[in-house]
């Protein structure tokens, strides 16, 4: 059998069989939930119901109860897009490249970043879709024929190019999710006892038995999964970037986009796996599975990519002046210098600098200093989106028409509905879903275990 | 006599590994294993081929690289060209570039589902299918070796038992087909 080095920290604290890993995850399914998490729900169905409320009222009102005006027409809508889709990259990221790389830490996170995932981007997409302001005729994105000519829609367009990325990246990443569910919903259907969870389990689990040919042909489909993904978690935030740098504003029209928004997306999408997870293995007691070292190796991750998106702040910064161009020039001046510098300096606070403070081995193990890091982190990549958006609209190349943007209550109301909205699905997820690969955890534990590794160490001595 | 299928009870892949190659090197096949994790390496002992679902999902992938260059060929150089901005579509191939992102997302978009849904027919794994496992435990802590005499004319299903105790097995349970 394969075995590990005994230098590498191990994966699953204590002395776990099978068994107990199983009843580790089932156990809080079968059983009634915690208080905690009736009032969780309550409170995310609440802000949900409002969101859903602000929706509606928007749909039946117009855009014109968000703040836009005529120079700044996209703000808070197209920022929170962004932010949401960026949030949604962290899963895939963890599921596909990680496996690509052998990382065996990622089996104890990927199933949660993975829903994490699935949910931010159902987020991500209601933004465009009640942008539309008619969001029954939101089939118009894709190309069917119609009674217009046929009239097709043009696929030069980036804004087009981003409906396919989205919803390719959306659906590839469900079945992705789902296929790694069917084992692990298999392994509650075998063991809950109730007749109706039994008949529930049984029907999300299709039939899954577990004979040796359909495990050779499981790994061969999270392999070549995860290679076709692997490119499309790149290609989706290159897209997105796209919509902002194949236009010509001073301030979008800039080729480092791409790279930029993808190590962006990762920076905040492992934020928010932190803020989640330090949460879930606390309630849901899963310290064991999800160690101290799997939030550092997180922690590294977010070092890396917050050094490469500060990089790229200050290649902008630099091209900006070294290009020549004034309103190229102008508008990164008029972002770090003008009315909305308190926004600009916050993105740079919350982005470069903070992330830095991970250097120190103390810190990034450090649980209560990690979860306040990762909400600084959303925060300061909310305002990266709303600093690259609003600022380079606001003063545009006629100075009559420069223009702040004020959010009205619509505009806040949207954006906490959908935080509302996916929080009550993470719940929700939580409760009655297996927040573990099962099949995968399993697989690793008599490699990465701790009681196994400490096993053969002594067998080496002799 | 009637035919006999016998379930030999592990509680390690690698335990289970050691009764698979026992069996096979006196001769009996085995039909099948049950586990709650993939074993490695137990595709050879049994005699399990590669599966050839990646070529499956690299056919879809170039159906959908061609579908996605000739619809757009077709919907924006064919049937109704615009001209945006004073940028004509004229060629497929001096609109190529502007076309490659589409192209790649419908790619993997087909590769992805096309093998996903081979997969789910192939493993008989589609919603309303009953499992088949033969006992609960296979999808917990437990890795079963299926053998059926049937396929075995040359051994008595004491002779299977009988190997099977030599390795550590954890129970052996028979069951009359």
């Amino acid at each position: 059998m394969h075995s590990e080095a005994a230098i590498r920290e191990p994966l699953i604290l204590g002395h776990k069989t099978y068994h107990d890993i199983t009843q580790d995850i089932v156990g809080p399914i079968e059983n009634k939930a915690p208080r905690g998490w009736y009032v969780l729900t309550t409170i995310a169905a609440i802000i949900a119901l409002y969101g859903v409320g602000c929706i509606m009222y928007l749909l039946s009102k117009g855009i014109g109860t968000w703040g836009l005006n005529k120079s700044v027409d996209w703000a808070w809508d197209i920022t929170n897009f962004v932010w949401w889709v960026g949030i949604g990259h962290a899963g895939t990221l963890i599921s596909a490249v990680l496996l690509l790389f052998r990382q065996k830490w990622r089996m104890a996170v990927n199933r949660s970043a993975e829903a994490m995932t699935i949910f931010a981007v159902i987020m991500a997409g209601t933004f465009p879709l009640i942008h539309m302001g008619r969001l029954w005729v939101g089939y118009w994105v894709f190309p069917l024929p119609n009674q217009y000519g046929s009239l097709w829609t043009n696929f030069n367009s980036p804004l087009l190019w981003d409906v396919f990325a989205i919803s390719t990246y959306f659906s590839v990443s469900l079945v992705f999710w789902y296929i790694g569910l069917i084992p692990d919903f298999a392994t509650i259907r075998d063991k809950v006892t109730k007749p109706g969870m039994k008949k529930f389990y049984s029907i999300l689990s299709f039939g899954w038995s577990g004979n040796a040919k359909a495990w050779t042909r499981f790994e061969e489909v999270s392999l070549v999964l995860a290679g076709v993904a692997t490119p499309l978690v790149f290609s989706v935030h290159s897209v997105v970037s796209m919509d902002f740098a194949t236009s010509i504003i001073p301030g979008w029209h800039t080729t480092i986009f791409p790279p930029y928004f993808v190590s962006g997306a990762v920076f905040s999408g492992f934020a928010m796996v932190q803020t989640l997870l330090l949460v879930m293995r606390k309630v849901m007691k899963l310290e064991a599975y999800i160690t101290i070292k799997h939030v550092e190796y997180m922690n590294i991750v977010i070092i890396v990519t917050g050094s490469i998106v500060g990089v790229a702040y200050i290649t902008e910064l630099f091209i900006s002046w070294y290009s020549g161009v004034e309103y190229e020039s102008y508008a990164f001046i008029n972002r770090a210098t003008g009315p909305y510098w308190w926004a600009y300096w916050s993105m740079m606070t919350c982005n470069v600098i903070s992330p830095q403070i991970f250097w120190f081995r103390k810190l990034r193990r450090n649980l209560a200093f990690t979860f306040f890091m990762s909400i600084i982190v959303n925060i300061g990549m909310w305002f990266e989106r709303f600093v690259i958006i609003v600022t380079s609209l606001h003063r545009d190349y006629l100075p009559s028409s420069w223009n702040m943007f004020h959010p009205t209550w619509m505009d806040v109301g949207t954006f906490l509905g959908t935080i509302g909205i996916f929080f009550t699905l993470y719940l929700l997820f939580a409760r009655y879903f297996p927040v573990l690969a099962l099949n995968e955890v399993k697989s690793i534990l008599k490699v990465s275990g701790e009681s196994y590794k400490n096993e053969a160490a002594k067998h080496q001595h002799h | 006599m009637a035919n006999k299928v016998i379930y030999a009870v592990y509680e390690d892949p690698e335990q289970l590994k050691d009764g698979a190659r026992k069996l096979v090197s006196n001769g009996v096949k085995v039909k099948d294993t049950w586990s709650p994790f993939p074993i490695h390496g137990i595709d050879p002992i049994i005699g399990i081929k590669r599966t050839r679902l990646a070529i499956a999902a690299f056919m879809f992938g170039i159906t959908g690289t061609s579908l996605a260059l000739l619809g757009m060929w077709y919907m924006n150089i064919f049937d109704w060209p615009m001209n945006i901005g004073g940028k004509p579509s004229q060629a497929l191939y001096k609109n190529l570039p502007a076309f490659i992102p589409v192209t790649f997302e419908f790619t993997v978009l087909c590769a992805a589902h096309g093998m996903a849904i081979t997969y789910m027919i192939r493993n008989k794994t589609l919603p309303g299918m009953p499992a088949r496992n033969p006992d609960p435990r296979s999808t917990d802590d437990k890795f079963i070796i299926e053998v059926r005499t049937a396929d075995n004319h040359g051994h008595s299903a004491e002779a299977i038992t009988s190997l099977l105790r030599e390795t550590p097995v954890f129970e052996i349970n028979e069951r009359q087909y």
